[in-house]
């Protein structure tokens, strides 16, 4: 007889066999990480080996000015997969979405949770930081911004999921009312994860959790702090339509010939160029599509300041502000300025036309 | 800033500022040129000076005769082949074609990418064929000052950002399409104060010099 162990207690492994989850499908799981994540084949049996024996780490999940989109795009996938299931094995131990307790109960489970796994949990944080007034967001009275300090203070690694937490997001666009901030404003002496996207895909955390539990590290990050492996290409170098990019093939309008040909939408405001995440490799759904895929023009949400970028609309090469205006009012007060100028010549000379003297040759005879 | 605030800072602001630069420029240009008024000729008109004016500003897009074109051919054709290819990768690709509709509200059918593509390379090449002439042609050098070579510059600069941005060459694309953009903002801010300027003053000269024969009744 097996002893029963209690969630806690048990590994990793253990918890994904008590789901009834395959070896083989587990096996699988860690190669197709593997391969996202650019490993060689032959660290396929590390990661199993490291992910079986892993204790369930201790998360802390902070939600702070957010809309649940980033829970709801982990907690919802259409299928039960290994990576919701690796996701269900993780001790969450404060989310207060998810979690049943609330009020103090709940910062009680997230107190313990600190002290129980000092240095050693990992803190998630989706959701910007409002440092306007700290009363703009609070959790059982206290502010965002203390509960993030404290919080974050003897985490091991710190994951800013979404673009509110990685870069301020909605919250932080023009005119930030709130004075929004993400969470690598606040904290400068740890090494921050961002995990940016509006939502992010799903299978990026899960990607990121298991490099943490298979190397103890957190993965090679680009200059924005997030993972290189899932935000290293452009959505724009990855696309399947890119050949009509390519080759000048345009959609118009939404509805046009070239939209129904699948052509390009880079005249429709597709910011893919410029934009990194994976989007058009792993996908969303299971893998089923992306946004591109369904006709609409990538939106650029894994990247800073995304909200302010000039319209979703606006294709990459139109400027953000309107130009005509500035040019028709320089051009009105250009014109207007070179008619006073003007003017002002003529009357000048004219004056001295009526004041000029004649000279004679008696005059010069003189 | 990161790289793409950046791009967000050449798209608006970055852009606003150079309108107001190249366009109040331009119009104080063209206005100091032409408030400096001519006195009247008081000769009687042997011919029209509006028809022949006209006339020469057309007639100087051809090429020259065949003496001028002997004396100065590389001068000439280089510099048709860059103008030519200047004008079409300004005017005639996708993403120009849709800021120009932006900004003017009209637009026009653009050019597939490979052709417009071909056209920027050709552009360099005579671009940097031209730089080197200026160089080692020992007169050349002599009249060249500092203008002309900023004025090489910024007009080749744009042209290398954009191919690299197009081919994702050359560090983040991000990145080269914000230094891309920025090329350009730095050609409009310099473009009224320089010799860049022939792009409007040339209809003035060419207008004046055929006008001025057809008024005494010569070709011109």
């Amino acid at each position: 007889m097996t002893k029963d162990l209690s969630p806690k207690d048990k590994t990793l492994g253990e918890a994904l066999r008590s789901q009834g989850i395959s070896r083989r499908s587990f096996l699988k799981f860690c190669a197709a990480t593997a391969s996202m994540m650019a490993l060689p084949p032959a660290m396929i049996p590390t990661i199993a080996h490291a992910l079986e024996k892993a204790k369930r780490p201790s998360v802390i999940w902070l939600s702070f000015q957010e809309c649940t989109g980033c829970t709801e795009s982990l907690t919802r996938a259409h299928a039960a997969t290994v990576e919701s299931l690796i996701f269900d094995s993780i001790s969450l131990d404060y989310h207060h979405t998810l979690q049943a307790a609330s009020g103090h109960a709940a910062e009680a489970a997230r107190e313990a949770a600190m002290q129980e796994h000092k240095g050693k949990y990992l803190l998630v944080v989706d959701g910007s930081i409002p440092l306007g007034n700290p009363g703009y967001s609070t959790i059982a009275g206290i502010s965002n911004v203390d509960m993030l300090i404290d919080t974050a203070k003897h985490a091991a690694a710190i994951i800013s999921v979404g673009s509110c937490a990685a870069f301020g997001g909605i919250p932080n666009a023009k005119p930030n009312p709130t004075g929004a901030v993400a969470v690598s404003d606040i904290i400068k002496d740890k090494k921050i994860i961002n995990v940016p996207g509006c939502p992010p895909i799903p299978v990026v955390i899960t990607g990121v959790l298991t490099h943490f539990l298979t190397f103890g590290t957190i993965p090679e990050l680009d200059h924005l702090g997030r993972p290189k492996v899932f935000y290293g290409q452009s959505i724009h170098d990855r696309c399947y339509r890119r050949p009509f990019y390519d080759k000048g093939l345009f959609a118009e309008t939404f509805d046009d010939e070239g939209a129904r040909l699948g052509w390009c939408l880079f005249k429709l405001g597709c910011k893919g160029p410029s934009t990194y995440n994976a989007c058009a490799t792993t996908k969303w759904n299971g893998g089923v599509s992306f946004p591109i895929e369904a006709g609409h023009p990538c939106i650029g949400c894994s990247e800073p300041n995304f909200w302010d970028g000039g319209g979703f609309y606006k294709a990459l090469s139109m400027p953000t502000e309107n130009i005509s205006k500035t040019a028709v009012y320089t051009a009105a007060g250009a014109v207007a300025g070179a008619a006073a100028v003007g003017i002002m010549n003529r009357y000048t000379r004219g004056k001295a036309d009526d004041t000029h003297e004649k000279a004679t040759i008696d005059d010069l005879e003189k | 800033m990161n790289e793409i605030e950046f791009l967000s800072w050449v798209r608006g602001p970055g852009f606003q500022i150079a309108t107001v630069i190249f366009v109040a420029g331009i119009i104080i240009r063209l206005g100091e040129t032409l408030l400096l008024g001519r006195k009247a000729n008081l000769a009687e008109a042997k011919g029209s000076a509006m028809r022949s004016g006209m006339r020469t500003i057309a007639s100087r897009m051809l090429p020259p005769d065949k003496e001028t074109f002997k004396r100065s051919t590389f001068t000439i054709t280089a510099g048709y082949i860059f103008h030519i290819g200047l004008f079409i990768t300004i005017f005639l690709f996708a993403p120009h074609v849709l800021l120009i509709k932006d900004v003017f509200g009209v637009g026009w059918p653009s050019l597939p990418s490979q052709i417009v593509d071909a056209f920027t390379v050709v552009s360099i090449i005579a671009l940097l064929a031209i730089l080197i002439h200026r160089i080692t042609d020992k007169v050349l050098r002599y009249l060249s000052g500092p203008e002309d070579y900023i004025v090489w510059f910024v007009t080749i600069a744009p042209l290398l950002t954009g191919y690299l941005t197009f081919h994702r060459l050359g560090g983040s694309p991000v990145m080269m399409l914000a230094l891309h953009i920025l090329s350009v903002e730095l050609l409009m801010v310099l473009f009224p104060f320089t010799k860049l300027m022939h792009t409007f003053t040339l209809f003035l000269a060419r207008w004046y010099n055929g006008a001025i024969s057809g008024y005494r009744g010569v070709e011109s």
